[in-house]
């Protein structure tokens, strides 16, 4: 009753003395405890997730009290997994949990925010003006336009309205579309299986108006394009439970515990059942304390590793010493699956020295041979092998067979059974042209191009012993064929891909004067002893583990795991690391395999119901085909970051390419690539694509032959030759779910300068003409700063980005809104949920996209109307165009080839945008999902009655006007509705209607797949209740059963549905003319690129104290990657409080730093200002900036610079690599996310040095903005 | 005397006692989770361990110094010590003491004001107690040389003959301070003031701190049990007949 009567009944309280009166049990009050009961106490508990770039894809529960988000704790009811597995639970990391700190911190954007500068002039003008003159006034007016611009990043926002906001992003895009074209509006929002339909809000509306969507995943440089290279897969990866699966893992550049939180109990828990464990990572991270050996190579040399270890392999386990038996397992899957059996033709080589050698050239085809192999659809795009008897055979599964017209002779034969296409019957490839005692089999001396004695300021250890031998000689087994038709045939040498890859390992096999390595200590390309010195890791643990692995595949068919990590990928020659590791997975048979294969988890984040997701997110319901676009092109393109260029081609271009074909600066390829139709373009083309369509309706003529006709003659220009011309630069971006400015921008001060027209801390001076060299692109003598017009980002917090945009918009935050989310890490689809209602002004992404569309469509009326206008796409992968050029590159441009859209330039298509109906086919399902049908990855199904289904359960359109009767899609509800409804992994249905789809194609029955779940439709109330299992479906490579866990190329392997490779097979050898002038055909090792970046800034500024060049790592870091942001108060304060950068304690010691002083780095592109943590766990030579670190917490000026220290991508810029822009090739077919230029940033030097002076820059900007500008 | 002192040291010290007992009894009862000392050691050690230290000696010798010499009656000792002795006694024991409670204090005052973190985290009554306590010891200090002008004890004997006519409920209280100086009077007022803020202040501790003497008593473990306090019924077996 009363605390102090109770004191008072003292002696009368029962009481019980115990353990000799030592303890006394009272029956005092308890009331107290009532304090936290209710402390924990809540109104209801939500189910949502959060995540800035994750794949934990974890089920959170929030909680909420009195109408406020209080915390989130995991939720621990995940379906089952199987009997024999541990369960998921719990997922979920402390970063994640302290996302709730968001909701109501002082970073919080709470009401839409406008450039104070641009507001007034916007007031100003509105004043007498309608919106779309109003804006006209203010951007067609330099000194207006600059007043603003150059004011980014420096503050000076107003509070807004959101009527306001809407009324100026409507009359900018109407302005914008009308004068220059609606490909000169951007949009860019990374991994949309975080929140699809957010994603989707943004994308659907700029796909509506022709605006322009970017890639992410090849600019993060998370996209490993040796995936598409090898498998053209865009990266497809066991799920973690299946680590529980393998008895060999080897972590390689990856951190599990610290990037996988949730999911890293896999990890230990399989070490339980006896699995071993190797750590591959330059620095002492994480995951090396969970693993059984660590071994650390130099940073950049992890490549030479993996080709020691292939070496290793190919000789204990295919030419044992003493004459043992070849591992049976490997040899039957390498003939299977891979291109090893594949005959690849040789052309004579004089090197140098006059000696005439052969050298690797392109897989045989069937159009090589007279007759064609009987072959009448695409006979080039069909490679050839050889079997048993020795004869030329046409295995099944070429891609020539995937492509042609309904009903076509060689149909259903697009699979991996061991047939002979031509005649059906069962055939065995021969692996070695040796096999068999084959009488006509001779050897020949092949070169291969050998890069690992390329020695550069600071990788200087690839020496070797003749340092001008960049051509490797070895002997190779192979066969004389007689080509062409009967009468005109020639003599051609060929050889299989095995025979070449083992003299490429230059493994010993007894050949008669054979030139290979003698043992494993002999110091020649690739044996352990080689790498030794490269990397620093000794020859007997790169053997132990090389053959440990091998062993343990060999016994357990395949059980052998990479977990692979972004720090392998970030390098320019990452396809190097990454094939190398592959190439040992490949050799051992584990791809395909429970509990084996590559996983490669890293930024992609599975976005599972793809196929009805994208139909949503690009309109394709409405109009196709959408623009995209790669990402690292337009901004190495458009930040003028090309301008800059130090990277001469003829440094990476192979010892046995003609040099004089392969010169030219970097961008120059990059236009080549645009111009065959192999890469995307934004914008597209030089003049409006409204008035191309226009001009040719004036003309009378088709506008497509327009286009080809005026491409010609060169009175139409595509935008990639004249980047910096006014009529060519993006005009309006919208960034959204993104910190494009705060993170991922690689060049981030050429961002600042060139397309933001802003202060900035670029070092360097562009190259000039001269020097740059650019021979397809237009030279300005003084390049343009602010090529935007309008920056609009929509965020929850303040971040880096919002702080340079024009427009800041509110919104919602994960625990605000309704949204979908998948991984590759789990099976499960996620919801994001409101647990509560936006705060402050806030909206989802969703209505926002919506208000911008409802205006859009008012404001536009009197300028824009139903328009025609021209889109071009380029040679898409996994559809038809990617069979476009069989043999040579010929440039129409050049007079090699003819124009013609689709095969030797990009497709086109005249699209009609109806303008003033566009907030109306926002909030419908349009009609072409009904006529067309839906579909992906090269198969199509019939969608009706999904479409009907749809319409019953989110309800028809029924006001009057141009949607009527269409389905809803009035919230983000409805958004979500569509992506479950017409997904086949949320709808068993339409999975088992894929299925059969690919089955055509395949000749074979796939759907014992899906046909259990049919009648399951997973909708989004479901996921509410509990996260689902999704369905098998062909857009996977893997399965979802009660019998095997996830695993990528798992139905390649069991159910003989082909790669989509040029072979069909997984494939070691690449024989595309670039990847060949490249010296990419086989793998190697290629050390890091000299980007001297250094190099005339090092002691040219000083400040008294000494300097070192170290190498810029940035790797995932610890208090805030994937699930939350660095100015996250709660582990700011677990961290150093702001910016950070690890080095070793020799380099610290060199140049007089000690732990926490504050630091700076340097080099042309830019500078970092902060701490330094001097640890053990950095190896010397390289320092570690946790990446994603911005400027917006304890960041103080740089004394180099005189602006604010600067984010981790300041001292970066983007490079580009020729390979990567490769298109219309099979598996080398541009696909958005899928393949493409990436923005590797891991081969940058920075000078380091202790600051004098920490200057905070506190004081006001003074003055006139230019002053601000330029001070 | 004036309508003023009858006010002042007739009725402000009931005002005073009875917000005292009644505002802690309310406050323990009410608000248990705010019944604390509010250390700030936990933002800084620093200073405050020489200051609390030194703050906390001298003041609790002074608070029962106080106390013993103001509420014991005169005749309980007067057979062993002269007023004169005692007087003696309370100046050389209390400037020693205030002395300490002096440096103490002033290391917390001055550490509550300038220090940062302290100060951002300071409610207003705490620095208001510390200002209070400051002038208290400070005046406390200046009547030492002002009570070595007249050694005889009469003075004190009067302050405590109104103490105890305070605490008996005697009449007549506020004519014992007639011969008392301002300082004195100001001191007394101040003193009582001490009181009056206390429900509303951290001083509150201070009696949880005289409730740690139970410490010395207490058996090593105690538990709260939940079963102790109900009704007898409810700690019956639940199926007496169960196996019948």
């Amino acid at each position: 009753m009363s605390h102090f009567l109770d004191r008072l009944n003292y002696f009368s309280q029962p009481r019980e003395a115990f353990s000799d009166g030592h303890g006394v049990t009272t029956g005092e009050d308890r009331a107290w405890e009532d304090a936290y009961r209710d402390r924990w106490a809540h109104d209801k508990t939500v189910r949502s997730t959060h995540g800035v770039n994750c794949t934990g894809s974890c089920s959170w529960k929030i909680y909420v009290k009195g109408g406020i988000v209080t915390w989130e704790t995991q939720q621990t009811d995940y379906p089952r997994t199987r009997w024999d597995m541990p369960n998921h639970e719990p997922r979920g990391c402390s970063r994640g949990a302290s996302y709730s700190w968001y909701l109501y911190s002082a970073n919080r954007v709470k009401y839409p925010l406008v450039r104070g500068r641009l507001l007034k002039s916007w007031r100003a003008a509105r004043v007498a003006l309608q919106p779309v003159e109003a804006w006209a006034s203010i951007v067609e007016n330099d000194d207006k336009r600059r007043e603003y611009q150059q004011v980014r990043g420096l503050g000076g926002f107003v509070r807004s309205s959101w009527d306001e906001v809407n009324e100026m992003v409507a009359a900018a895009n109407v302005y914008t579309i009308k004068k220059h074209g609606p490909d000169r509006i951007i949009g860019f929002s990374p991994i949309p299986a975080m929140s699809m339909v957010s994603y989707a809000a943004g994308s659907r509306y700029l796909s509506l108006i022709g605006g322009v969507c970017m890639s992410f995943y090849d600019w993060y440089c998370d996209l490993p394009p040796a995936s598409p290279q090898i498998w053209g897969e865009q990266t497809d990866v066991p799920e973690s439970a299946d680590w529980y699966n393998s008895s060999f893992i080897i972590a390689w550049g990856s951190n599990v515990p610290q990037t996988r939180t949730p999911d890293a109990h896999f990890f230990t828990e399989v070490r339980y059942k006896g699995t071993k464990t190797v750590a591959v990572t330059p620095d002492y991270s994480e995951v090396a304390k969970l693993s059984d050996i660590w071994l650390h190579p130099k940073q950049g040399t992890d490549a030479a590793v993996a080709m020691a270890m292939g070496h290793v392999i190919l000789k204990e386990f295919y030419f044992p010493d003493g004459g043992g038996e070849r591992s049976a397992y490997f040899d039957d899957y390498v003939r299977r699956y891979t291109d090893m059996p594949m005959l690849v033709m040789l052309k004579k080589h004089t090197l140098p020295g006059g000696e005439v050698i052969t050298v690797p050239d392109r897989y045989l085809r069937a159009s090589d041979l007279d007759g064609s192999m009987g072959q009448v659809n695409n006979p080039e795009w069909k490679t050839l092998a050889v079997d048993q008897a020795g004869e030329v055979v046409l295995p099944n599964g070429a891609i020539g067979f995937r492509w042609g017209p309904e009903g076509r002779a060689d149909q259903g034969k697009w699979n991996l059974e061991a047939k002979e296409a031509h005649h059906g019957e069962e055939v065995k490839l021969k692996l070695s042209l040796l096999e068999g005692e084959d009488p006509d089999t001779e050897t020949a001396r092949v070169g291969f191009p050998y890069f690992g004695g390329i020695v550069t300021e600071h990788f200087s250890n690839n020496v070797q012993k003749n340092a001008a031998d960049d051509v490797l000689v070895r002997t190779v087994p192979v066969r004389r064929l007689m080509l062409g038709k009967a009468g005109e045939a020639v003599e051609a040498l060929v050889a299989t891909v095995f025979d070449l890859q083992v003299a490429n390992y230059g493994v010993a096999r007894g050949l008669k004067g054979e030139l290979a390595a003698k043992n494993f200590d002999d110091d020649t390309p690739y044996t352990p002893a080689w790498q030794e010195r490269i990397t620093g890791t000794p020859r007997d643990q790169v053997i132990t583990v090389a053959r440990q692995f091998a062993e343990n595949a060999h016994k357990t068919q395949g059980k052998s795991m990479v977990i692979i990590g972004a720090a392998m990928n970030h390098w320019y020659h990452s396809d190097m690391n990454y094939r190398g590791v592959i190439n040992m997975l490949m050799m051992c048979g584990c791809i395909g395999k429970s509990g084996g294969g590559w996983a490669h988890y890293v930024g992609q984040e599975k976005l599972r119901p793809q196929t009805g997701w994208t139909a949503l997110a690009f309109a394709l319901d409405w109009i196709r085909p959408p623009r995209q676009m790669n990402s690292t092109s337009f901004y190495y393109a458009h930040t003028d970051q090309w301008r800059y260029e130090k990277l001469g081609m003829e440094e990476i271009v192979s010892p046995l390419a003609d040099k004089k074909l392969y010169g030219g600066s970097m961008i120059d390829y990059n236009v080549r690539a645009e111009r065959m139709g192999w890469l995307p373009s934004a914008p597209q083309l030089q003049t409006n694509p409204l008035q191309v369509v226009r001009d040719a309706q004036a003309a009378g003529v088709d506008p497509k032959d327009h286009a080809v006709s005026a491409l010609k003659s060169g009175a139409l220009k595509m935008s990639c030759t004249d980047p910096d011309h006014p009529s060519n630069w993006p005009r309006n971006l919208f960034v959204w779910r993104s910190n494009l400015l705060g993170s991922s921008g690689k060049g981030h001060e050429y961002f600042l300068k060139h397309l933001l027209g802003t202060s900035n801390g670029v070092q360097g001076k562009d190259m000039g003409k001269e020097e740059a060299r650019p021979k397809e692109v237009v030279w300005h003598e003084k390049a343009p700063e602010g090529k935007l017009d309008l920056l609009v980002t929509l965020d929850f917090r303040m971040s880096t980005t919002c702080l340079y945009s024009d427009i800041v918009l509110p919104t919602a935050t994960w625990y605000e809104k309704n949204d979908l989310n998948t991984s590759d890490m789990h099976p499960f689809i996620h919801p994001l949920s409101t647990a509560v209602d936006p705060a402050w002004q806030s909206k989802s992404d969703w209505d926002i996209y919506k208000g911008f569309a409802k205006k859009f469509s008012e404001v536009c009326v009197g300028h824009l109307g139903v328009e025609r206008e021209l889109v071009l796409t380029p040679l898409m992968h996994d559809s038809p165009s990617e069979l476009a050029q069989p043999f040579e590159v010929k440039d129409w441009k050049r007079g090699e080839c003819e124009l013609i859209p689709g095969k030797t330039a990009p497709n086109m298509a005249v699209v009609e945008r109806d303008y003033p109906n566009v907030y109306k086919r926002f909030t419908a399902l349009g009609p072409l999902m009904g006529k067309v049908g839906n579909g992906g990855k090269g198969i199509a199904w019939n969608t009706q009655t999904e479409v009907k289904q749809l319409g019953e359960l989110s309800g028809l359109v029924t006001a009057e006007g141009a949607t009527r009767g269409m389905p809803k899609i009035e919230t983000d509800i409805d958004a979500a509705e569509v992506v479950l409804m017409l997904a086949p992994e949320t709808n068993g249905h339409v999975a088992v209607k894929a299925w059969q789809a690919l089955g055509k194609q395949t000749g074979r029955d796939h759907t014992h797949l899906a046909v259990h779940r049919e009648d399951e439709k997973i909708r989004f109330r479901d996921i509410q209740a509990q996260p689902r299992k999704i369905i098998s479906s062909p857009t996977w490579s893997g399965i979802e059963s009660e019998t095997v866990s996830y695993n990528a190329g798992y139905t390649n392997v069991h159910e003989m549905i082909p790669w989509r490779t040029l072979t069909g097979r997984q494939q070691f050898y690449m024989d595309h003319p670039w990847m060949v002038a490249f010296g990419e055909g086989f793998t190697s090792y290629r050390p890091p690129v000299n980007l001297r970046t250094t190099a005339g800034i090092q002691g040219t500024k000083p400040n008294g104290n000494p300097e070192i060049a170290l190498n810029f790592i940035t790797p995932h870091q610890k208090w805030g990657i994937h699930s939350t942001y660095t100015d996250n108060l709660l582990l700011l304060t677990l961290s150093r409080g702001g910016p950070c950068v690890w080095m070793s304690e020799d380099d610290a010691r060199s140049v007089g730093i000690v732990d926490n002083d504050w630091i700076e780095l340097f080099n042309i592109n830019g500078a970092i200002a902060a701490r330094a943590v001097v640890s053990q766990r950095v190896n010397p030579g390289m320092v570690m900036m946790y990446h994603a670190q911005e400027k917006i917490v304890n960041t103080p000026g740089s004394e180099i610079t005189g602006q604010r220290g600067g984010i981790h991508n300041s001292v970066t810029r983007a490079v580009l690599k020729p390979t990567h822009m490769i298109g219309g090739y099979a598996q080398f077919s541009y696909g958005f996310n899928y393949y493409g230029t990436i923005g590797t940033n891991r081969d940058e030097f920075v000078v380091v040095r202790k600051m004098n002076k920490v200057d905070w820059l506190d004081t006001p900007v003074s003055g006139q903005p230019a002053a601000a500008a330029h001070a | 005397m004036n309508a003023f002192d009858t006010l002042l040291f007739g009725y402000y010290p009931y005002v005073c006692m009875t917000v005292f007992f009644l505002g802690s009894l309310l406050r323990f009862d009410r608000d248990q989770y705010t019944w604390k000392s509010d250390s700030s050691q936990l933002l800084r050690a620093g200073t405050l361990r020489w200051g609390s230290n030194l703050f906390h000696i001298g003041v609790l010798f002074l608070f029962f110094g106080h106390f013993t010499g103001l509420l014991t009656p005169h005749f309980v000792y007067e057979h062993f010590v002269s007023a004169p002795d005692k007087q003696m006694g309370a100046m050389i024991g209390g400037g020693i003491f205030g002395t300490l409670g002096f440096i103490g204090l002033t290391m917390l005052l001055h550490r509550r004001l300038t220090d940062p973190r302290i100060r951002a985290t300071s409610r207003s009554s705490d620095i208001l107690i510390l200002v209070l306590l400051w002038l208290q010891l400070v005046l406390g200090l200046v009547t030492i040389p002002l009570s070595a002008q007249h050694l005889d004890g009469s003075l004190m004997m009067n302050l405590a003959e109104w103490a105890q006519h305070i605490v008996t409920f005697r009449s007549g209280a506020t004519e014992q301070l007639a011969g008392a100086g301002w300082i004195f009077k100001t001191h007394l007022f101040l003193g009582m003031t001490l009181f009056l803020v206390f429900p509303f202040t951290r001083l509150v501790h201070i009696w949880s701190g005289f409730a740690t003497l139970t410490y010395l008593i207490r058996p090593y473990q105690l538990v709260r049990s939940r079963r102790l306090n109900l009704p007898v019924a409810h700690n019956l077996p639940r199926h007496s007949d169960a196996g019948v």
